[in-house]
């Protein structure tokens, strides 16, 4: 009574055959723009001498655009009021005494929240849970935990902050003991001259893997939209000139350090012998930061203002008021009665006039 | 109807992505696969803009002069007014893992069921019309023209959600689907694109009280009906009071309880529970209907038609309300009524006037769900129970999407179940509580016109009922919700023969020792205690 | 406009710009926006066993490479890019100029938040003089 065509093998099962004559499209705008901006860079930097404008302006333009836009993007939301509360509820309820209700899942009070919050935030909960749907033939399906995805997203996410805190050195001064301890444990167990950040091989194959999914997994394909790839190559590029820096075509730090400090008292100095590496890898964090309000990276304070995750389950127990809340026209009990008094009297029930 | 599906012509299930850019839209309308529009007659009853006749298989769907405006106008509107969909729209990262978490996905393999995809249809306009980025750099981020073809898109695929929020459990930022397809439903509703399976209940639940649009001498007759059949199965003459003014406790439960079935059987043991525990209440034929239609078509008519509860409790002079099985409905009291029409401040902190047990839990709405009475009932041993005449039973329990995601109610019914039954038997972890699959018919969807839609939807659940039922020879799946009892009999009828379906109050009622009873030989169905034989495949037909 | 919920938000974002603009507020407090490594260059010595920009990026590795040749080959005497020739030591050609490690090495290295493992085996000169004492 039941077949399918084709079975699913894994939940976006990888099939060679998917990879033939598919349009990925996204994927070669993506490609060719990260291209582009990089012969931008090294057009500006070598032919045309414009260190000041890759190394000067365009970081503070960048920045500007990212502290405004964000603010304007997470205050244009907290102008929309959340009209109703509706928190997706996933653990039970508090009602009955002698039922444990789950304070995480179905948070009754603050710090019930806090907590959903900061697991969703920190550990990314939801992905966690993830299950792949399997088909089998006939009929049947498969659940099967399914935490590639999360690990992945761990992977990076994590890497990413650790590899941000890392570069703090080159902005702070004295460089706090946090920041050098991080750094030793990122380079723990080996004796490598120069040093391996174990973040840095992380986030390149966490990059690498959240990358090959949008092409390989059919459906993730073709729900991935140019400006997906692009974020991701952009990163990659930023990560590999970043790691190309460190270990190969090397940099002297103390004028990159200089250069920092300099930018941050607002006296800006262009670097002095830094090779092409470093503008390529300073204007793509130029790009990414100035991208990021404009763009899903938005989902950094978003997750914030999640209305299904940061509500309490209370809604019969405390009142949720709708800010744009209006009169609506209703059909009155009076008018019920006008309608239906004489069958009503008929067969007995009790009515107000009459 | 010739194209529907049947156990000669199967359903096939393909997940092999087109060639063609989901940015083109997608507008065949097959039948057995869309619900019909609204009759005119309703949206005017209702005062709905744009009332007219059309036909999605129609070339020209007669959309007013300036349906581009309107709709932009509207969706301007409520990004202003929902903090929920700005978010939702803007923060999608599409990184796939709500793709199939979505029963309609699962069932049918269309990549614009993922929910990340549906909301994509509307986030597209969105980004083209609202979103600095989609005005830049327009279909490399996403955007797309807003044309006659995307709002007939958005007719087949946002009456093809049911709403159910599974897909929010599993999205690492709780984007809700349900909330995106509100707005588009609303969006749809400005230009007069409604749903005739939708609108006609909620035209006749303004009118009557209720969806099945049953006026006030025939819900007594009905009353009476079953009062007479209750006394054949029990010897016992219930009292059912109605519209009685002083009551204690205001009793709602969604209409396709006393009217269709399996629900009825539900609906007598509501009665014998009721008059067992000698509880000062009545029903109300103004207010007599706990599900909410308005809900699937805009925040407004739900507003519109929930208005009675409260306004019925201020009549009759109760203090609080209890609330009967179903599951819309109590998404919308749990999360929507105190905020739609309270605050109901005439009513009294809701307490058991049996066990004295204070709801704190209900302090504002005063509205309590029948199985958080029950279950205290229970725990306090206020009713005499005898499970074994549920022996025939091999019982399982189906979550309802609403009563799970919208508000947590998991062990209540459980333990009732557990307390009434001697067989109970979970379903497959990752199809239970939070994780519960849809019926595939909720939201307005359960027509008759699109039941291969309904079909695949309802596939998912359909399977782990088939699990048990294999595995532990389950026979009847419980739930608590109107739109259950109706729609899953013929699901289950396709995909599991052999599996009935109860609401848990109908097991209560069967085991429920009454004062002054006869010996019962039958349970609320009228059917022998022990089955030799299996049940028969129960009818869905009155369940429309 | 009203804001909803500001009174979560603002703080929020006020955290926001604080971490943003941390790194001045922590330069502000240490008095060091202006700082720059100062390293003694010895005075009687022109030029170092290498250019000066070779230096500054790669000593590490060149460092590493002496200790390899010494302790694994038995080659003690580097050959420089300019052919002079040198002793392969730590404590007997780079400390030879700079015998100050805190106002020559440190210099940068604290400047970078940089720590090596020079100091975990070698004594540097000062702590040879008084060891002698």
């Amino acid at each position: 009574m039941f077949k399918t065509k084709r079975f699913w093998v894994s939940n976006f099962g990888f099939r060679a055959s998917n990879l033939q004559g598919f349009k990925i499209m996204g994927l070669w705008y993506s490609v060719s723009a990260i291209l582009l901006l990089t012969f931008l860079v090294v057009i500006g930097i070598e032919g045309m001498g414009l260190v000041s404008f890759f190394t000067i302006f365009i970081p503070y333009a960048a920045l500007f655009l990212f502290v405004v836009g964000f603010l304007y993007r997470v205050l244009k939301w907290a102008t929309s009021p959340v009209p109703f509360h509706i928190p997706t509820v996933s653990g039970q309820q508090r009602s009955l005494s002698w039922i444990k209700a789950d304070n995480i899942d179905s948070p009754y009070t603050t710090g019930g929240v806090v907590k959903r919050l900061a697991l969703d935030i920190l550990l990314f909960r939801p992905l966690l849970k993830n299950e792949k749907v399997e088909m089998q033939a006939p009929q049947r399906l498969l659940f099967k935990p399914s935490v590639l995805l999360w690990f992945g997203a761990m992977a990076f996410h994590w890497s990413f902050l650790v590899i941000l805190l890392r570069h703090l050195r080159f902005f702070l001064e004295p460089v706090p003991s946090t920041i050098v301890i991080l750094q030793r444990v990122d380079s723990i167990f080996q004796g490598l001259i120069p040093v391996i950040y174990i973040t840095d091989i992380i986030i390149l194959v966490a990059l690498g893997y959240l990358f090959v999914r949008r092409i390989i997994y059919p459906q993730v394909r073709y729900i991935s939209l140019s400006s997906d790839y692009f974020v991701l190559l952009l990163i990659l590029g930023i990560v590999l000139s970043g790691v190309l820096m460190r270990l190969i075509y090397k940099v002297d730090l103390v004028q990159v350090k200089e250069w920092a400090m300099a930018m941050l008292r607002l006296r800006p100095v262009a670097p002095k012998e830094v090779n092409l590496l470093f503008y390529i890898h300073l204007f793509f964090i130029s790009l990414l930061v100035a991208y990021f309000p404009l763009s899903k990276l938005m989902h950094m304070p978003g997750i914030f203002l999640s209305p299904t995750r940061n509500l309490t389950n209370t809604s019969r127990n405390q009142r949720h008021i709708n800010p744009w809340d209006y009169p609506v026209k209703t059909h009155t009990y009076e008018e019920y009665e006008e309608e239906f008094r004489d069958s009503m009297k008929e067969v007995g029930l009790p009515i107000e006039k009459g | 109807m010739a194209d529907e599906p049947s156990k000669e012509k199967s359903l096939e299930i393909d997940y092999t992505i087109p060639k063609k850019s989901w940015m083109e839209p997608s507008t065949e309308f097959r039948k057995g696969t869309y619900c019909y529009p609204a009759a005119s007659r309703h949206e005017k009853y209702l005062e709905l803009p744009h009332p007219r006749e059309w036909q999605p298989t129609d070339e020209d769907w007669k959309l007013p002069e300036d349906w581009r405006e309107v709709i932009l106008r509207g969706m301007e509107d409520r990004l202003n007014r929902y903090r929920s969909y700005r978010l939702f729209l803007d923060i999608c990262v599409r990184c796939g893992a709500c793709a199939d978490k979505c029963h309609f996905f699962i069932g049918s393999g269309d990549p614009k069921n993922m929910p990340v995809l549906r909301a994509e249809l509307l986030r597209s306009i969105y980004r083209k019309y609202f979103t600095l980025s989609g005005k830049v750099f327009g279909k490399l981020a996403g955007a797309r023209e807003l044309t006659e073809e995307v709002v007939k898109e958005w007719f087949s695929y946002f009456y093809q959600c049911t709403e159910c929020r599974r897909c929010s459990v599993f999205c690492p930022y709780g984007i809700d689907t349900c909330e995106i397809t509100m707005m588009a439903r609303e969006l749809l509703n400005l230009v007069g694109l409604n749903i005739n399976w939708i609108l006609e209940p909620a035209a006749n639940c303004y009118r009557t009280g209720n969806h099945l649009g049953i006026p006030p001498h025939a819900f007594k007759s009905t009353v009476d009906f079953a009062v007479d059949e209750l006394q054949e199965i029990t010897g016992v003459k219930v009292e059912v009071p109605i519209n009685r003014k002083g009551a204690e406790i205001l009793f709602i439960s969604p209409s396709a309880d006393y009217f269709a079935s399996p629900h009825w059987y539900t609906f007598l043991g509501y009665l014998l529970l009721f008059h067992e525990i000698g509880l000062d209440y009545t029903w109300s034929t103004y207010a007599s209907e706990g599900g909410n239609f308005g809900l699937f078509h805009s925040a407004e008519l739900a507003k519109r038609l929930n208005a009675k509860i409260y306004s019925e409790a201020k009549r009759l002079g109760v203090k609080w309300i209890l609330g009967g099985e179903c599951g819309h409905m109590w998404r919308v009291i749990h999360q929507y009524m105190d905020t739609f029409n309270g605050p109901a401040d005439f009513l009294e902190e809701p307490v058991s006037p049996i066990t004295g047990t204070r709801f704190d839990h209900a302090r504002s709405t005063k509205m309590v769900h029948i199985c958080e009475f029950t279950a205290d009932l229970m725990m306090n041993n206020k009713l005499r129970l005898d499970p074994s005449r549920n022996r025939k039973w091999k019982v399982t329990y189906h979550d309802s999407c609403n009563t799970a995601r919208g508000m947590g109610l998991f062990e209540e019914p459980r333990y009732i179940l557990r307390n009434v039954c001697q067989e109970f038997y979970e379903m497959p972890e990752n199809t239970i509580k939070e994780k519960t699959f849809c019926c595939g018919s909720g939201s307005g969807l359960g027509a008759d016109e699109n039941m291969e839609t309904r079909l695949r939807g309802g596939f998912p659940r359909a399977n782990a009922v088939r699990y048990v039922h294999e595995k532990f020879g389950v026979n009847l799946l419980t739930c608590i919700c109107a739109i259950d009892r109706a729609t899953l009999p013929p699901l289950l009828e396709y995909w599991v023969p052999g599996v009935e379906v109860a609401g848990v109050h109908e097991l209560v009622g069967n085991a429920l020792v009454l004062r002054g009873e006869k010996e019962r030989t039958t349970n609320l169905r009228g059917e022998p205690l022990d089955s030799t034989i299996s049940p028969s495949p129960s009818s869905g037909e009155r369940a429309g | 406009m009203a804001l909803y919920d500001g009174k979560k938000i603002i703080p929020g974002l006020i955290i926001f710009l604080g971490l943003v603009s941390y790194p001045i507020w922590h330069n502000t407090v240490s008095g060091k926006t202006s700082y720059v490594p100062k390293l003694e260059i010895p005075k009687d010595k022109k030029e170092c066993i290498e250019p000066k920009a070779y230096i500054r990026v790669n000593h590490k590795e060149l460092l590493e490479d002496w200790r390899f040749s010494v302790v694994r080959s038995g080659v003690r005497t580097y050959q420089a890019s300019n052919q002079k020739r040198y002793t392969m030591s730590l404590n007997r050609t780079c400390m030879e100029c700079h015998r100050d490690r805190t106002k020559f090495c440190d210099q940068c290295h604290n400047y970078m938040g940089v720590t090596n493992k020079c100091w975990d085996c070698h004594l540097y000169p000062k702590e040879m003089e008084k060891g002698a004492k």
